[in-house]
């Protein structure tokens, strides 16, 4: 029963090819397969938002995705959206706004932040709250992290 | 903590689907969006030997709007629903989504696996339920059709039998003058709702001709309050719509759970029921 699949799928722009148990989790492909550590795994039942990741650009729970279900699929993690050189708006704005401290939330932050912004360019203070509630962060508290997406969002706009 | 292991098959055809379920009985399980099934595996509360993975069954993902009603495919993801033309011809559906824990869990999760799983607490079972709507269901004999109004049956339990699977759900098209209005009490934007109430309503002139109102987090099942809907048809213009919630409540016997007491639920389903009907009432005025 736990014969490895084939599974072939697109990470961070760069074709993939793991075999694994069909139980295994994306995050932990990623994760452990892949050496793509940036996508951090805390609650694994969907709840907290750390493990969250691109796949065919939207958004996703990365401990709620079998590998096998991402066959085919293109997956961007942080590192993906990390410029080659410094940082992208919204980690600049998560460094500016002191959005971060330990910073294991902050990939899934910066994840769904992007993901977000990217769909919604003008967004109110109160979308923005909304659109956050889904990441947990259990140390910075989230005034910083919504000042970053305000920063990110108005800088994005005014660039774009 | 990890799922326990299992065999994944990822048929391509309905008929597939059938078949694996005939084979496997009772060790076989639905996987469709993931986003309530991968969960409780990885909790284990559930462990299934195969899981039959219905995303790449094509004819599960369309979505098509006739003259009465809008037939959304089991598989179509919430996101993709929240989005769709189609989708917006059924204001309550498309208002109901974006309750649905967060984008990110809209972007896996699908209508069908919303019904199909009938959560007491989810959105969509109460949807259908407000809507009237006609679920499809295909298994070994083919594909038959099951009232809202008599699948489910308790928490997390409908009237598919085993080898069925849920296939498609038509929603129907309420007419002009119509509004419609979804309202909740959750503790974070995004959390299970602790009790909701879904409302439409049809006006003719100032009188209501028409009206549905369906509550959440209430009971075993969501809950259509027939009463309620009766009497706001039956009041004139000046019904005082604190009667109609109270009218909605009365039969009501929520539970305690780790996040509400019952009291609390019974206090304030008149309030969330008037909430929503004030919201539905003028949006059809408008
Ligand atoms: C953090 C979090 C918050 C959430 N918040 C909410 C919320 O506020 N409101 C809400 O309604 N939901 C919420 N959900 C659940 C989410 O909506 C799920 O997407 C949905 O309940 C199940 O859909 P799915 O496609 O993911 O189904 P799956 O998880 O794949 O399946 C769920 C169950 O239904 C069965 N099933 C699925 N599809 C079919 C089918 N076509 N035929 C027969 N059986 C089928 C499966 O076998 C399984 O038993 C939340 C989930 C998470 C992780
Ligand atoms: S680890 Fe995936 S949501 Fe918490
Ligand atoms: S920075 Fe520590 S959990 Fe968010």
């Amino acid at each position: 029963m736990n014969d490895r699949t084939r599974v072939q799928l697109t990470v961070n722009g760069q074709r993939e090819q793991v075999e694994v148990e069909p139980r295994a989790l994306l995050a932990d492909v990623l994760r452990d397969q892949l050496g793509l550590t940036g996508t951090h795994l805390a609650c694994e039942h969907g709840v907290c938002g750390a493990c969250t990741v691109l796949i065919d650009g939207e958004a996703a729970r990365s401990c709620l995705v079998f590998a096998v279900q991402a066959e085919g699929a293109s997956v961007t993690t942080v590192e993906g959206l990390t410029p080659p050189d410094g940082l992208s708006p919204v980690q600049e704005a998560m460094r500016d706004c002191h959005g971060l401290q330990c910073g294991f939330c902050t990939p899934g932050i910066v994840v769904s932040m992007t993901a977000y912004l990217d769909t919604h360019p003008n967004p109110t203070d109160a979308e923005l709250r909304d659109a956050m509630s889904g990441n947990l962060c259990r140390c910075t508290g989230y005034q910083g992290i919504l000042a970053a997406a305000r920063q990110a969002a108005d800088r994005m706009s005014a660039s774009s | 903590m990890k799922p326990s292991q299992f065999q994944h098959h990822a048929p391509e055809q309905i008929d597939e689907v059938v078949g694996l379920l005939a084979e496997y009985g009772d060790d076989a399980k639905v996987l469709a969006g993931g986003q309530s099934l991968i969960p409780m595996m990885a909790l284990r509360m559930a462990a299934y030997p195969h899981l039959v993975d219905i995303a790449r069954v094509a004819s599960l993902s369309t979505i098509s709007a006739s003259a009465g009603a809008v037939r959304v495919g089991a598989m179509v993801r919430q996101s993709r629903a929240e989005r769709d033309a189609s989708v917006a011809k059924v204001p309550l559906l498309a208002k109901a989504i974006p309750h649905i824990g967060h984008f990110q869990i809209r972007s896996r999760g699908t209508v069908g696996g919303s019904i199909a799983h009938a959560d007491p607490a989810s959105e969509l079972p109460a949807v259908a339920l407000a809507l009237d709507a006609r679920i499809e269901a295909t298994g070994p004999g083919g594909v038959r059709h099951i009232d809202a109004s008599e699948f489910f049956l308790s928490t997390w339990q409908t009237a598919l039998d085993d080898g069925e699977i849920l296939s498609a759900v038509e929603f129907p098209l309420w007419g002009a003058n119509s509004g419609f209005a979804v309202e909740e009490i959750a503790r974070r934007k995004g959390d299970f709702a602790l009790i909701g109430a879904l409302a439409g309503v049809t006006l003719d002139g100032a009188r209501v001709a028409r009206a549905c109102i369906t509550m959440i987090g209430v009971g075993s099942t969501p809950i259509r309050c027939h009463d309620a809907e009766a009497a706001l048809i039956a009041g004139g213009a000046d019904t005082d719509l604190d009667d109609i919630g109270r009218i909605a409540a009365a039969p009501l016997t929520p539970a305690d759970d780790v996040h509400a007491s019952a009291e609390y639920r019974q206090h304030v389903s008149p309030a969330i029921v008037r909430r929503a009907l004030t919201a539905a009432l003028k949006e059809a005025r408008s």
